[in-house]
């Protein structure tokens, strides 16, 4: 069966394999930026005195997290031109789509990173005179991150791998490059082999660093 | 300096402070004790505006505490408090930590606040510690660093909530010693401890808490030396028998 198994196919498409990650790679970086500064916004939101506020926020996160990520997907490709007036492309709707969607899960832990910040520390800071947004800037949020680095890292893998679901609405990330060259050149056996082997390295080195830093948080 | 007016304060319905009046002047010393539960914790954490109060006046430098148009922030920056469990930011080195409010609250300028830091340090006698990070460091020095942190933002009166609780024995000393020698130099504090050692040597007064009232008020002679109230006496007895 793997007689004919020809690596050179690889080889031949590598420019535009390599571009196609590149989709992927900064589809999946700008989520996780944007989904964890509006994540971030939104737990203090969940976790503010207002009440209408921190409603709103529940609401967000419980109504995205009941979505599947496909049909945000579908859903923002149609919302965002309709929004925005004019064709966006493909590209950046599916942005979009993925930090509002990311920022729901993103949320969550960062509201958790909060809450595990001990009440003292945030007593410390307001009699130094900090600021409400001083004393989350300076002194909780750098610590609810730490503390939250392992999970983070874990819903960036998560994340890393969804991406692949953009192909429903024709952008060519890794998996979708990959795709067009096995049934060009014929090759699918050798192309998604090819495929599930570079997402099993990047996926299995980012969960082996998650637990190297699992070790050292837990010290 | 602070004035505490008929303070009450409840949570749900369980009252845990019940009419509470008191003032410290200015450059006096005064030690808050009592059993565990009496209020005496919630009492000083009123002052800076940390825990609110339902009913009462407190006021600060002729500041309110609780009024509507004060700037909570601004007061309390120039109110030092010092925790039972330190409190020092884990993330940030000692330095750092004794710099960050000089920097965001005060604007000072990276300069000055590390010239301040580094002569704070210097006092408390852990200028050899600045890089390193808190966890880094022993309780009594951790709460020393602590000390040095408050009295970065030159305050004008300093609050101690069990500032040697969470201590080893052998490290309680180093940091009365760091007290006895702010009082010495004439800081306005309110310490609430069981160091009745510390009481002794510097308090002008001591306030009796039981049950959320303030049980006892007088100067430390009157406190130490005449016969006071049986709760009183019960808890004398049992702190000083050791």
């Amino acid at each position: 069966m793997f007689g004919d198994f020809d690596t050179g196919v690889i080889f031949d498409n590598l420019h535009f394999l390599v571009e196609g990650m590149q989709t992927t790679l900064v589809l999946t970086l700008i989520a996780i930026g944007g989904g964890l500064i509006l994540g971030t916004l939104l737990a203090l939101a969940r976790l503010s005195r207002f009440r209408a506020l921190s409603f709103c926020a529940g609401g967000y996160v419980n109504f995205f997290r009941s979505m599947p990520l496909i049909l945000v997907i579908f859903w923002f490709y149609f919302l965002v031109p309709h929004v925005v007036g004019r064709p966006v492309g493909g590209f950046y709707s599916v942005l979009v789509a993925f930090v509002m969607f990311e920022a729901a899960y993103y949320c969550e832990i960062m509201r958790a990173g909060i809450q595990s910040v001990r009440k003292g520390q945030i007593y410390a800071g307001q009699a130094l005179g900090l600021s409400y947004a001083q004393n989350m800037r300076y002194v909780v949020l750098p610590q609810a991150f730490r503390n939250m680095v392992p999970i983070l890292m874990t819903q960036a893998i998560i994340l890393f791998q969804d991406t692949s679901l953009v192909y429903v609405v024709g952008i060519k990330d890794f998996l979708v490059s990959a795709d067009l060259v096995a049934n060009r050149e014929n090759r699918i056996l050798e192309m998604f082999t090819t495929v599930a082997l570079v997402y099993f390295v990047i996926c299995l080195s980012g969960s082996l660093l998650v637990k190297r830093l699992q070790r050292k948080f837990a010290r | 300096m602070i004035n505490l007016k008929k303070i009450s304060k409840w949570y749900g319905d369980f009252q845990v402070l019940d009419d509470c009046s008191t003032q410290v002047e200015k450059g006096e010393v005064v030690v808050v004790c009592g059993p565990s539960g009496s209020g005496k914790s919630t009492l000083i954490k009123c002052v800076n505006g940390l825990e609110p109060f339902q009913q009462g006046e407190i006021t600060v430098d002729g500041v309110s505490v609780g009024g509507k148009d004060t700037n909570l922030s601004q007061l309390r920056s120039r109110i030092g408090m010092v925790f039972q469990n330190f409190e020092l930011f884990p993330h940030i080195s000692v330095v750092d930590n004794i710099k960050l409010a000089q920097l965001k609250v005060l604007g000072r300028s990276d300069d000055e606040a590390h010239k301040n830091a580094m002569r704070l340090l210097d006092r408390v006698g852990l200028a050899d510690q600045a890089d390193k990070h808190p966890a880094q460091l022993s309780g009594g020095q951790q709460q020393r660093v602590a000390i040095a942190r408050a009295l970065a933002m030159d305050p004008i009166a300093m609050l101690f909530d069990e500032p040697t609780s969470a201590l080893d024995p052998e490290m309680i000393n180093e940091v009365l010693d760091v007290m006895v020698e702010l009082a010495k130099d004439g800081m306005t504090m309110m310490v609430v401890t069981h160091e009745m050692g510390f009481a002794r040597r510097v308090a002008n007064r001591v306030i009796f808490m039981d049950e959320g009232r303030i049980e006892e008020d007088c100067t430390r002679e009157e406190f130490f030396n005449t016969t006071r109230g049986e709760r009183a006496q019960i808890f004398l007895s049992k702190i000083l028998e050791h």
